[in-house]
């Protein structure tokens, strides 16, 4: 493989304490490497340029049943948005629910190396892996969802974790799934019933444990199982005003815990899209941020890190596996609605959302969004994402990063809400003068959230030995003053190096890469009541046998990586 | 200055030549792309027939040139393009005469000026119509001045005028405007309307107005099934279109969710003129 030679750019890499200073990156056999084992580089001219380690993204809905659903369902979506096949891209168009295509193209084009779909039902895994089999350039995994799973549920109630931790590994094995993930606890089977859990003590139906116990639960399954990637939690009663009690309650769950794994992950928890659970007031009138109470919590903690959720204020697509609340947003919304329930195991819904500017609980939800980030005292637990499409569409990062690093950028935007002053009044982000620096953000996009996933040794720094996933963008730290080129830059990188190859270059992709997908295989103890258990759902429950259900990796997935656990001991 | 000292008003003329062996998708034929452009430019201006990407010169003999803006600029076209879509896509100003009948999607989501057909135009015609004025002396297809598909955007404002008869699904998720059709039409009329008005001088059939929340629907003829939904009110004397006559006038869709102004429900309407 080719050689390069990354030369004179500022670099910001957190995990190796560079902040800025102008020094070479080394690539050699898809991987980084001391300079002095390169040969005969090809010579990357990255003067006045910034250089980073590829983003890694810890939370985003790009491949799955409902990411489908929302692109079946809204064809206007795709309106005007199609560009034909050109080099080595294919057709691809799609605004907040884009095709597969366009999905690694434009996280390419950010600077991306890595995505991770933030939530996969079991039963469709295999629709999961086929869309990011078909997802080029980006390395991926899927969380699959165990909050409402009846396994879980049963052996919880029955206090039985040994069972818990045995069937998470056969399920993470069978389905290909990266880490254990966890949306409206108990309030998804609920629903199942036309009821919700909308506090994290509400007990839910027939299995009469709580929404509490469910995540605690888990949390202490994927300690003992020594998982990369903690639990990750979207907890009850996300959206609502005063809802920000409902998600201290639940942090608090977790205080104390210390994490138990060998992948130099450090929280026990990770909470995502925290901007939908930072609302105080008791209704639509009154909401106004939480977010210092959130972050001075968040703050000193430090076995838990979350990411943001920040509203874009565009139009987009909802989709999430917490049902009930899909049912309540297209009542408050009007628009369509579409539901459904995964057997035994989630649901999910889709509406679609406009974030508009002269709304004003929409200010509100932008300024939290980014309060959240402002707040943070350490940027390595904080995490940049728009809950893909949820908040706003994924290719809004460059712009979240310029309100981030701007004020100025930030105070325009404010000034042209509708409802400026009353957000002003309800939020605190006018009040708020910091203005993160590149080194934060590198922070927040790639080392932090590769250190929280457990994949600090392949991903988010610069290190020599990791893989060779080099963004640069042309941007000149020193003589940079408009905002609109923060936006600009992190929007078309000058290059992207993936697994030592340009796939990016001058904002243009140019090759589909070697895209890989990243699975854990964490191996337990033989575990017979597991086994029959698993066995007799098939046989009663499920519509569909066992043999159906398994991915088999040689035909959904492209470059399976297996990360192996040993848990026996 | 007056404005017309200042307007050059400008012609282009397209005359079909070679007949697509498929359909071509031309939402560049359109005051706004032909503007500022001499015959040699238009006819360099991109088409798409399947997956191919020609030259409008390929399909079109073109003479005179674009006026300096849309406003004032004209696109005649010198008959039948019925494998052509997408004529006066998104168009803003200035006009557009089709001297014969054309294919789908003529002047979707148009925004301002004028398009006159003199034959027919096939379904999803004034689709999304934002502004604009869209005549069609023949008859029109399906989905007229409809919403896009999954959208419950839909016409916003401007108006349709057909002189003969038009197919099913006119006016979807209606907003605002106004749609005439002279003739009859088929099944389902302003669907999910929340607004505009449509008038129907000959007769319907079923399903007119279901779902409408806002908005009236105007029916000089019969209609051969009433919508369970509507209920009878009153008689009303009115002028529609430039016709007095007394009216039945129906309140509904009943099965839907309707707003309030200053207290009163408001609801889409349905007049059958007696
Ligand atoms: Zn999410």
């Amino acid at each position: 493989m080719a050689e390069y030679l990354i030369k004179n750019g500022f670099v910001f890499d957190p995990i190796l304490g560079i902040n800025g200073d102008k020094t070479d990156v080394a690539i050699k056999d898809g991987k980084i490497v001391e300079s002095t084992a390169l040969s005969n580089p090809k010579v990357i001219d990255a003067a006045g340029k910034t250089v980073m380690a590829a983003g890694v993204d810890i939370h985003a809905h790009v491949a799955g049943p409902k990411v489908n659903v929302g692109r079946n369902f809204r064809p206007e979506d795709k309106l005007f948005t199609y560009e034909a096949g050109n080099g080595v891209k294919r057709m691809a168009g799609g605004f907040s629910v884009p095709t597969v295509f366009r999905t690694g193209y434009l996280y390419a084009k950010m600077g991306y190396g890595t995505v991770m779909e933030a939530a996969m039902p079991p039963l469709y895994a295999r629709h999961t892996h086929e869309e990011m089999r078909d997802t080029p350039i980006l390395d991926q995994g899927a969380y699959p969802v165990f909050g409402n799973n009846w396994f879980v549920l049963e052996y919880l109630k029955n206090h039985e974790l040994e069972n818990v931790e045995a069937y998470i590994s056969w399920l993470l094995r069978t389905t290909r799934g990266y880490a254990i993930k966890i949306v409206n606890p108990g309030g998804t089977e609920a629903w199942g019933w036309g009821l919700n859990c909308n506090s994290i003590h509400d007990p839910v139906p027939y299995f009469d444990i709580t929404p509490a116990q469910i995540m605690k639960g888990l949390m202490e399954a994927n300690e003992a199982l020594r998982l990369p990637h903690s639990v990750h939690i979207h907890t009850n009663n996300l959206g609502n005003p005063g809802n920000y009690e409902t998600t201290l309650e639940t942090f608090k769950l977790f205080e104390g815990a210390k994490a138990n794994n060998d992948f130099g992950r450090k929280q026990v928890m990770h909470h995502t899209h925290v901007q939908f659970h930072s609302y105080g007031g008791d209704s639509w009138g009154n909401v106004e941020s939480k977010a210092d109470a959130i972050m001075d919590y968040v703050n000193s903690h430090d076995n838990m890190t979350i990411d943001l959720g920040c509203v874009t204020l565009d139009e987009t697509t909802t989709m999430t596996a917490d049902g009930p609340f899909e049912h309540h947003l297209t009542e408050l919304n009007h628009l369509k609605w579409a539901n459904t329930d995964v057997e035994l195991e989630t649901a999910a819904g889709v509406v679609p959302y406009i974030y508009g500017k002269n709304i004003k609980v929409c200010g509100i939800q932008w300024a939290i969004g980014l309060e959240l980030a402002l707040m943070a005292k350490d940027p390595m637990r904080v995490f940049i994402t728009t809950d893909h499409p949820n908040a706003g569409p994924f290719f809004r990062y460059p712009r979240v990063m310029k309100w981030l690093m701007s004020k100025k950028a930030r105070e325009a935007e404010m000034d042209s809400l509708k409802w400026a002053e009353k957000v002003r009044d309800a939020t605190f982000l006018s009040g708020i003068d910091r203005e993160l620096t590149l080194y934060e953000i590198a922070a927040m996009s790639r080392a932090g959230t590769a250190q929280a996933l457990g994949l600090s040794s392949m991903y988010g720094s610069l290190k020599p030995g990791l893989q060779a996933d080099v963004a640069v963008y042309d941007y000149n730290p020193e003589t940079a003053e408009d905002p609109e080129l923060i936006e600009k830059a992190f929007g078309n990188a000058a290059y992207l190096f993936k697994g030592g190859e340009v796939v990016v270059k001058d904002g243009d992709v140019v090759s589909n890469g070697n895209k890989k997908t990243l699975w854990v295989d964490v191996k337990v103890n033989d575990n017979p009541q597991v086994r029959r258990d698993v066995t007799e759902k098939f046989l009663r429950y499920y519509t569909v046998t066992e043999a159906n259900y398994e991915v088999n990796e040689k035909v959904f997935m492209k470059n399976p990586y297996r990360i192996e656990v040993d848990a026996t001991q | 200055m007056r404005l017309s000292e200042v307007m050059m008003m400008e012609t282009v003329t397209l005359t079909p030549k070679a007949q697509p062996d498929l359909y071509i998708d031309a939402e560049n034929i359109t005051p706004d792309a032909f503007a500022g452009k001499t015959a040699e430019e238009i006819a360099a201006i991109h088409v798409h027939e399947g997956n191919q990407t020609g030259l409008l010169g390929t399909y079109f003999e073109v003479s005179g040139k674009g006026g300096a803006t849309a406003a004032e600029t004209k696109i005649v076209i010198k008959g039948d393009v019925l494998r052509v879509k997408y004529i006066g896509m998104r168009m803003t100003a200035g006009e557009i005469l089709i001297e014969g009948s054309a294919d789908m999607y003529v002047g979707a989501w148009m925004e301002g000026g004028r398009i006159h057909v003199t034959g027919n135009v096939d379904a999803f015609s004034g689709t999304g119509m934002k502004d604009g004025e869209l005549e069609i002396d023949g008859n029109a297809g399906n989905y007229l001045g409809a919403a896009y598909r999954g959208d419950w955007r839909g016409m916003q404002s401007g108006t349709i005028r057909v002189h003969g008869n038009a197919g099913s699904d006119i006016g979807t998720f209606m907003n605002g405007g106004t749609i005439v059709i002279d003739g009859d039409v088929d099944v389902h009329v302003g669907t999910h309307a929340e607004g505009g008005t449509i008038i129907v001088k000959g007769n319907g059939k079923s399903k007119i107005g279901g779902q409408m929340v806002k908005g009236d629907i105007y029916v000089f003829g019969t209609i051969d099934v009433m919508m369970p939904g509507y209920v009878y009110r009153e008689n009303v004397d009115l002028e529609v279109d430039g016709t007095k006559a007394t009216f039945a006038m129906y309140e509904g869709d009943m099965g839907e969710r309707h707003g309030k102004r200053k207290g009163q429900v408001i609801y889409g309407h349905i007049y059958q003129k007696y």
